[in-house]
């Protein structure tokens, strides 16, 4: 099977302009055509050749839309189109101010965990957490918009840093749940 | 083989003809089956007009396999030999089992290789799988006789919260029962489709699930014909059992029994816990009678008994609810299904929890087969114009074992279904030349608290520098949520492929000479089986190819490829009603090669044709 006839990018897939900003209603939409078009339950009476084209087909249709629909991915996956490289695994940030602002609000996770009631407390934390994280994501897409890449990269390393943050509190709701 | 069907909503790609199709909810406590007849879903009765199976297998001899109510009443009777519940052994190991409760009125068998423990009967030593294909069996012959004739194919459904090992399982027996499965379904979606395309429901629906075995919580979205699962969990080990034990442990407390019971006693204990279990979905308090001692159970007693469990249902949902980024009060309905939500407290606790008052106008045992028999008849081809799709997920993320036994996600839960993923990993030695993979399932970072799925290894990998070797592990998910896994080192190419195999699972020489043991004495059967299934399949490429090559033969294809494949055709037809299965399958093989490159260039011009589909005017119109 000729797999390469695939390889568009994420955004061409949906017929949506490459770019930071897109319109999630017509993502949406898109993305359910193209299911209606190529789901291999669509395809039940394929040849077994045709539904295994059909399942990955679908597979990068479902992947595309899981990239373009978090902001945090689809971030990542504009720098990664960029011809030069911008993503760096082990990206150190060189931001003092926001690193500080990192430790304090770990110390304050740290310190909530002790508390005997910390719901409230990590409620207030997840908004405020939140919140910077939109500050930042708008950041990014003022860079990126401009073609600051570099600065761009930068950001994103932010964003995943608020990002990783809000995963623990997740965490940290389902430890609570488990014990209670 | 039948050509690509890429056909516009609406338009049927070929003449209608019925195919037999069946939905099947193999339960812990009760299966059941329906089917689309003139229209509506129903499930059928059997002759005694009764439409739930007791899932439960008496093995009195080789000879004498019961299966249904008149295995239940073997249960007190002669217990080692009546195996009930086994779909909690389903691919599963004896660790799990012995989980399940201390005491098992069962006497197992443990395979060496660590595989699913078998039951010793006196029909032999029966797996957990054969048990369950017994029970398919009764369903499938009710179907066929019902339906009038051999069944097309069916959907069966699974606990949303299956792992890997428990579909593969669940797969095995309806392939043990010599029957085509469509698809496997969650059935907290078969739950939602019987809901949604009864009332026309658009929104957010929760599906509570808490049968006699499992439970599982979904959260979906319905718009415009389209289901699409936000997040499933669950608890693969709880269920209307669980209360069952909860109150037999009560009942032996209070008639001062040891907890050395024998096996007939066991049981006894439980059918009455059961029946007071029952009595108190509407009633204030139940009279016990077993074992010689003779008490009351009141509704508060039970309530309290009940409670500890209720409350881990409701940690799933939460989390549920959480996993699929939708807000508790963006939830417009709640659906619940199975038996063991006809408790009172059940429904308390629920409506409680979601602050909304629970639907259950659909006969919670009924609503899965009904949602599945409905997906049944879409999958097997007799609604084409049908605008009805499911997107699910799978319940459990699946990764590999890296450095220091902890698990690396590879594929998260929840995560959409057909999916593909890979990752790169490098040796960590100089000169290693090849790498063992440990395919693993679960959420926890330790790999002994995940399920180990299979290993495989990577050999011949060129002796290079640590860390410079380039190992590409691709995890793939069909839309079963089965799973399959390659590992390709990118400087040489070398490729190893498994298809995951649990080894909680059978092999497939074990299913093999399972399937030759049971046609032995049904051979007529099987060979008039074929012979059908053959003319149906030549019929359908029959339909299918002429339908394509009136469509976009003269376009994709030139003058000789074209009359070649009309010369095909014109043979395939001639042998479509034969009576010799050899020369219809040796027709298909002909006509199939000859289409072969017909079908890859419809597939790709549909592929380009999607992706021109958008272009930038018509998004400038849209926006």
């Amino acid at each position: 099977m000729k797999n390469t006839e695939f390889s568009c990018d994420y955004f061409e897939l949906f017929g949506l302009p490459i770019s930071y900003e897109i319109d999630l209603v017509l993502l949406e939409k898109r993305y359910q055509e193209l299911q209606f078009k190529f789901h291999p339950d669509r395809h039940m009476r394929s040849t077994p050749q045709e539904q295994h084209l059909a399942v990955q087909y679908v597979s990068l249709i479902n992947q595309a839309y899981i990239e373009l629909k978090s902001t945090l991915f689809r971030a990542r996956y504009l720098l990664s189109l960029q011809e030069k490289s911008y993503l760096n695994d082990s990206y150190t940030l060189h931001d003092s101010k926001f690193l500080m602002e990192q430790i304090e609000l770990r110390d304050e996770l740290a310190e909530i965990c002790q508390l005997t009631d910390p719901c409230v407390a990590r409620g207030e934390l997840n908004h405020r957490v939140e919140k910077r994280y939109e500050e930042i994501k708008n950041i990014f897409k003022n860079h990126f918009s401009q073609g600051n890449f570099e600065l761009a990269a930068e950001t994103l390393a932010k964003m995943q840093f608020l990002d990783k943050f809000l995963t623990e509190l997740k965490q940290l709701d389902e430890e609570l749940e488990n014990l209670n | 083989m039948v050509l690509l069907q890429i056909s516009e909503p609406g338009k049927s790609p070929s003449p209608h003809l019925h195919r037999r199709a069946a939905g099947i909810d193999l339960g812990t406590t009760n299966s059941l089956v329906a089917s689309i007849r003139s229209g509506t879903p129903e499930v059928l009765l059997d002759s005694d007009s009764q439409h739930l199976l007791p899932s439960v297998v008496y093995f009195g001899s080789i000879s004498e396999v019961l299966v249904g109510q008149k295995a239940y009443l073997k249960s007190s009777v002669d217990p080692l030999n009546t195996l009930s519940s086994v779909k909690r052994f389903m691919g599963r190991g004896i660790k799990d089992i012995k989980k399940l409760g201390s005491q098992l009125p069962y006497d197992f068998l443990i395979p060496a290789d660590g595989g699913m423990p078998k039951f010793k009967t006196s029909a032999g030593e029966i797996s957990p799988v054969e048990a369950s294909a017994e029970i398919l069996k009764v369903l499938l012959s009710r179907a066929e006789e019902s339906l009038g004739g051999i069944l097309d194919g069916i959907v069966l459904t699974v606990p949303a919260y299956f792992d890997e090992t428990q579909r593969q399982a669940t797969k095995a027996a309806a392939t043990l029962a010599g029957v085509k499965v469509l698809r496997l379904l969650n059935e907290p979606t078969a739950a939602a489709i019987a809901y949604g395309l009864d009332q026309d429901r658009e929104g957010i629906i929760a599906v509570y699930d808490f049968g006699g075995g499992t439970f599982d919580v979904s959260i979906l979205r319905l718009s415009s014909g389209v289901f699409q699962v936000l997040s499933t969990g669950g608890d693969s080990s709880l269920g209307g059992d669980d209360i069952d034990r909860a109150v037999a442990k009560w009942i032996c407390e209070r008639a001062c029994l040891n907890d050395n019971l024998n096996p007939s006693l066991q049981r006894e204990l439980l059918v009455a816990a059961r029946q007071a279990k029952e009595v108190l979905t509407s009633s204030k308090y139940a009279e016990i009678n077993v074992a010689g001692w003779i008490g009351s159970l009141e509704i508060e007693v039970f309530e309290s008994l009940v409670a500890p469990l209720i409350e881990k249902t409701l940690v799933c949902c939460k989390r549920a609810v959480r996993d699929s980024g939708i807000k508790l009060t963006d939830i417009t309905d709640i659906v619940m299904v199975g038996g063991s939500t006809k408790s009172q407290i059940v429904h308390k606790k629920v409506a409680e929890t979601f602050n909304k008052k629970p639907l259950a106008d659909i006969d919670p045992d009924r609503v899965v087969a009904i949602g599945a028999a409905i997906q049944a008849d879409v999958l097997v081809g007799n609604k084409p114009e049908d605008d009805m799709l499911l997107l699910d997920v799978i319940p459990l993320s699946l990764g590999i074992e890296t450095m220091g036994g902890l698990m690396e996600k590879i594929i998260y839960r929840n995560t959409t279904i057909p999916i593909s993923k890979s990752q790169e990993f490098t040796t960590f030695k100089d000169g290693q030349t090849a790498m063992s993979i440990h395919v693993l399932q679960g959420e926890r970072e330790l790999i002994s608290n995940c399920r180990s799925l299979a290993r495989f290894e990577l050999k011949k990998i060129p002796p290079l520098t640590a860390g410079s070797a380039k190992i590409l592990v691709t995890f793939q998910v069909d839309a079963d949520g089965l799973l399959s896994v390659s590992a390709k080192e990118m400087t040489s190419g070398i490729e190893s492929f498994i298809e995951v195999k649990p080894s909680f699972g059978l092999k497939d020489q074990d299913i093999a000479r399972m399937l030759q043991e049971s046609y032995g004495n049904a051979k007529e059967d099987m060979l008039i089986r074929a012979l059908r299934e053959h003319q149906v399949d030549a019929g359908r490429l029959y339909e299918d190819l002429l339908v394509a090559l009136k469509k976009d033969g003269r376009e994709l294809l030139n003058n000789d490829e074209y009359n070649c494949l009309n010369l095909a055709l014109v043979d395939l037809k001639d042998v479509c009603n034969d009576e010799d299965c050899r020369k219809i399958s040796q027709q298909i093989e002909i006509t199939s090669r000859a289409s072969e490159e017909f079908a890859s260039r419809r597939m790709n011009v549909s592929i380009k044709k999607a992706l021109a589909g958008y272009n930038i005017d018509d998004l400038e119109n849209e926006v």
